[in-house]
């Protein structure tokens, strides 16, 4: 069978195999230990700003729960097609794993897309900027910085697909695509919060 | 890509490229010591204005800036390269391990320290520098006038990015490239202070991130975090700084507890008096090191039960803290202690810590701590603390390991006259300070009135102040020299311990021909007592592999020095084509393949196979 012989082509996990993947594997998870800490410090901004609307629109006026949950459907989507990209590279299949890595890109690139709408729309509609207010501040830069996030990791997945589009899995890559994966990941943890934090309870908090 | 490792390489390339943890260690000791010598001078200006009542020798806003540039020059650009320093020169070699686990990340971490090293001392040139204290508290921060305060949050964001990259890579490199043997239990204790030292980077350098990303947007996008007339609030900035820096000033002092650890047992011919207690006071030190943060913010009006919370758990860490000095007076006890110049460092440390100590379990009752913030009784403090501390743990450090590194012994009588002038005058400096804060005389302050009864500590003060400068000269003659004219250093010239000494003097690019296997705590010293010349290997001799150096950390880092100077004066083209070359870089390193070299084990000297 075609599928056992791939099997056998390389070790079980071939992200942790050698000891470069699992160094990569243990660096980064210490690293999204450190980006917990950044966002958390950034929450923490964000939740003594949110009500210094210094006279200008409040949350309650400005957000639309429906565009939010339309973007936050897209990014929860893209991170099950990252566990099943991880599946699929823990059974070595490189199309499948490539395959749901796509699709993943493409649901970040929408999700970013309805959130340069969504800034454009507050600034333009509302004249919610980040100088309006020190509400303003926070609010763009917390989910702006959730939104560069999306774009280094959209950037980076895609980056890994071109690069490796033609010679398939190996312990040299595999730990890239693996830590990708968990990056994707934690920028979704990240946008639940978001979702919770700043817009549910910035309409009814 | 085989054998081009033994072709002659243009040595200026290869200082820029070089992924080698021992060149990236000098590049680290050697940057800190220029920067140490920087600070040191803005001391020694600092003094000199404050030698004579109503002085003005630099006037009022140079002192600001002298001010703001010593204690950020002597924290971010002297000790934390210094502390990185020793931890990438004898780390990898305490555990036998060939190399660090990201040999790319630790250059590009040296750079972009670096870079921001630059950025911060640019202001002297470039129309003022920063002028906000070394902590930028805003609204003075976020209303500076001038570029000053621009190189203080751009320089440090740009080298807080190395240092928290630096602390990844040792946490993964002591969890992961441990010699067969070493448990966690059986590792040194400077590995183990590397350890939690590199935990703290990790959980406290972010929210540095955050607080000077805020300043240099409130500065120069015109946000309103710190703007309490937009319903901004400054106190978010006091938060975010002190939950990095209270950690911080664990970050530098347990390397050095780490160092003591190290120098007190070898030269007391002892093994270290409670090994366990020390590991499990050190992760204390830097778990309760988070719990503290407030006590810098006493006066802010945070309440009483704030108050008295984050006061308990101030006093709690002097628990630990005497768990550790007990422990090594307890080692030197009834032990063959040698006084060589890196044990008087650490036996000078001891009275000199204890006294910082002390004060700080004093300045930890808030109620009094309303009487001595913002007086040099807090100058008195944290000078005893990071002086009598991390410096005394740099110089014990130094000369212990000098051999080590380089490969030459520095002089010992001049080490000794190094040792007893600078002694002499950092308590002749700090000593009189807790009576001039006592007696009412406040920090940051230009200068102070005639006919006060503040003279004469003052001028008793900058004297100290003039010693520590003459010894630190004798430091660098003794350099010179011996560079010069020293004498070789054999592999183990204190009849150490641990496995760095296992090795020859300085250690070959690969460390280990075989990797060691680790028979126990002190595992060179079981050897030596079980009648061993070298360690027992742990593997047969066999090709080595080494990582690829490589030019992308240098120009990653030029890339955000760019970026960073543009924003600064607004030319955002320019700021945007320095983006654009980092992350060309990191495109480059993403797509280029880097499988690194093998050195072959029949070009291996013979002497690391039958020892010496």
């Amino acid at each position: 069978m075609r599928a056992e012989e791939t099997m056998n082509k390389l070790p079980a996990n071939p992200e942790r195999a050698t000891l470069e993947g699992k160094n990569k594997f243990l660096g980064f998870w210490f690293f999204l230990g450190g980006e917990t800490v950044l966002f958390a410090s950034l929450f923490g901004v964000y939740l003594g700003l949110r009500k210094a609307t210094n006279g200008g629109v409040t949350s309650q006026e400005l957000f639309e729960l429906p565009l939010v949950f339309i973007a936050t459907m897209l990014l929860l989507t893209s991170s099950l097609t990252a566990v099943f990209a991880t599946m699929s590279l823990k059974s070595q299949n490189f199309k499948a794993m490539i395959g749901w890595l796509v699709i993943t890109v493409i649901l970040g690139f929408s999700f970013l897309g309805l959130e340069i709408y969504e800034f454009n729309h507050y600034v333009h509609e509302y004249e919610h900027t980040i100088r309006s207010s020190a509400w303003g501040s926070a609010f763009y830069t917390l989910v702006g910085t959730h939104g560069a996030h999306v774009l280094f990791g959209v950037s980076w997945i895609t980056l890994l697909i071109v690069r490796n589009f033609g010679r398939g899995l190996n312990l040299y890559n595999a730990p890239k695509f693996y830590v990708a994966a968990l990056y994707w990941h934690f920028v979704d943890v990240v946008w639940v919060f978001i979702f919770t934090v700043v817009y549910l309870m910035g309409k009814v908090g | 890509m085989s054998a081009h490792a033994q072709k002659k390489k243009n040595p200026i390339w290869d200082w820029l490229t070089t992924v080698d943890h021992k060149k990236i260690g000098i590049l680290y000791l050697a940057t800190g010591a220029f920067f140490f010598l920087l600070g040191g001078l803005e001391a020694i200006l600092i003094r000199i204005q404050l030698l004579y009542p109503e002085n003005n020798f630099v006037g009022a806003q140079t002192f600001n800036e002298l001010l703001t540039m010593h204690g950020t020059t002597m924290i971010f650009l002297a000790a934390m390269p210094l502390v990185f320093g020793f931890f990438n020169a004898i780390v990898p070699l305490q555990i036998g391990a060939r190399d660090v686990a990201f040999p790319f990340v630790n250059s590009l971490g040296y750079w972009l320290f670096t870079a921001g090293g630059i950025m911060l001392n640019l202001g002297w040139f470039l129309g003022g520098s920063p002028d906000a204290g070394w902590t930028g508290y805003a609204p003075l921060s976020t209303t500076s006038p001038g570029n000053g305060v621009d190189f203080y949050v751009l320089g440090l964001q740009i080298s807080g990015i190395g240092t928290l990259i630096g602390g990844i890579n040792f946490l993964v490199t002591i969890v992961n490239m441990r010699a067969p043997g070493m448990t966690f239990m059986r590792m040194p204790l400077f590995t183990w202070t590397t350890f939690i030292t590199s935990g703290l980077i990790l959980f406290a350098f972010p929210a540095l991130t955050i607080g000077l990303a805020l300043l240099m947007l409130d500065r120069l996008f015109g946000t309103q975090f710190f703007a309490a007339e937009a319903g901004g609030n400054p106190i978010i900035y006091e938060h975010l700084f002190w939950i990095f820096g209270h950690p911080e000033v664990y970050i530098l002092i347990l390397p050095a507890f780490g160092i003591f650890s190290e120098v007190i047992p070898v030269m007391a011919k002892k093994r270290l008096f409670g090994y366990s207690a020390m590991v499990f006071a050190t992760a204390l030190i830097g778990f309760l090191g988070f719990m503290v943060w407030v006590h810098h913010m006493f006066t802010v009006g945070l309440g009483p039960i704030a108050n008295s919370i984050f006061a308990v758990a101030t006093m709690l860490i002097a628990v630990p803290t005497g768990v550790k000095i007990f422990n090594w007076l307890f080692t030197m006890w009834g032990g063959k202690v040698v006084f060589t110049t890196a044990n008087l460092w650490a036996v000078g440390f001891i009275p000199s810590f204890v006294l910082g100590g002390m004060t700080g379990v004093m300045l930890s009752v808030p109620p009094a701590d309303y009487q001595y913030h913002d007086s040099y009784f807090v100058v008195a403090h944290f000078h005893y603390v990071i002086v009598g501390g991390v410096v005394f743990g740099l110089f014990a450090g130094m000369y212990y390991w000098w051999p080590k590194i380089f490969g030459r012994m520095l002089n010992e009588t001049l080490g000794k006259i190094h040792f007893w002038l600078f002694f002499i005058g950092f308590h002749l400096t700090f000593f009189p300070q807790h009576f001039l804060g006592l007696m009412g005389m406040p920090r940051r302050v230009y200068t102070y009135l005639s006919g006060q009864e503040l003279e004469t500590a003052n001028f008793v003060s900058s004297i100290g102040a003039f010693l520590m400068g003459v010894a630190t000269i004798v430091m660098l003659w003794n350099i010179i020299q011996t560079s010069v004219a020293g004498k070789k250093a054999s592999n183990d010239p204190w009849d150490a311990r641990t496995l760095e000494w296992a090795i020859s003097s300085p250690p070959p690019e690969y460390n280990f021909a075989q990797t060691p296997l680790v028979r126990g705590l002190d595992a060179f010293w079981l050897e030596k007592r079980a009648g061993n010349k070298t360690m027992t290997p742990a593997e047969p001799l066999d090709d080595i592999h080494m990582p690829d150096s490589s030019i992308l950390p240098f120009m990653m880092a030029v890339g955000l020095f760019i970026a960073a100077l543009s924003a600064i004066y607004s030319s955002w083209a320019i700021a945007i084509g320095g983006l654009v070359l980092t992350f060309a870089m990191m495109f480059l390193r993403s797509v280029i393949d880097y499988h690194g070299y093998h050195i072959h084990k029949e070009d291996l000297p013979s002497e690391g196979v039958d020892g010496k």
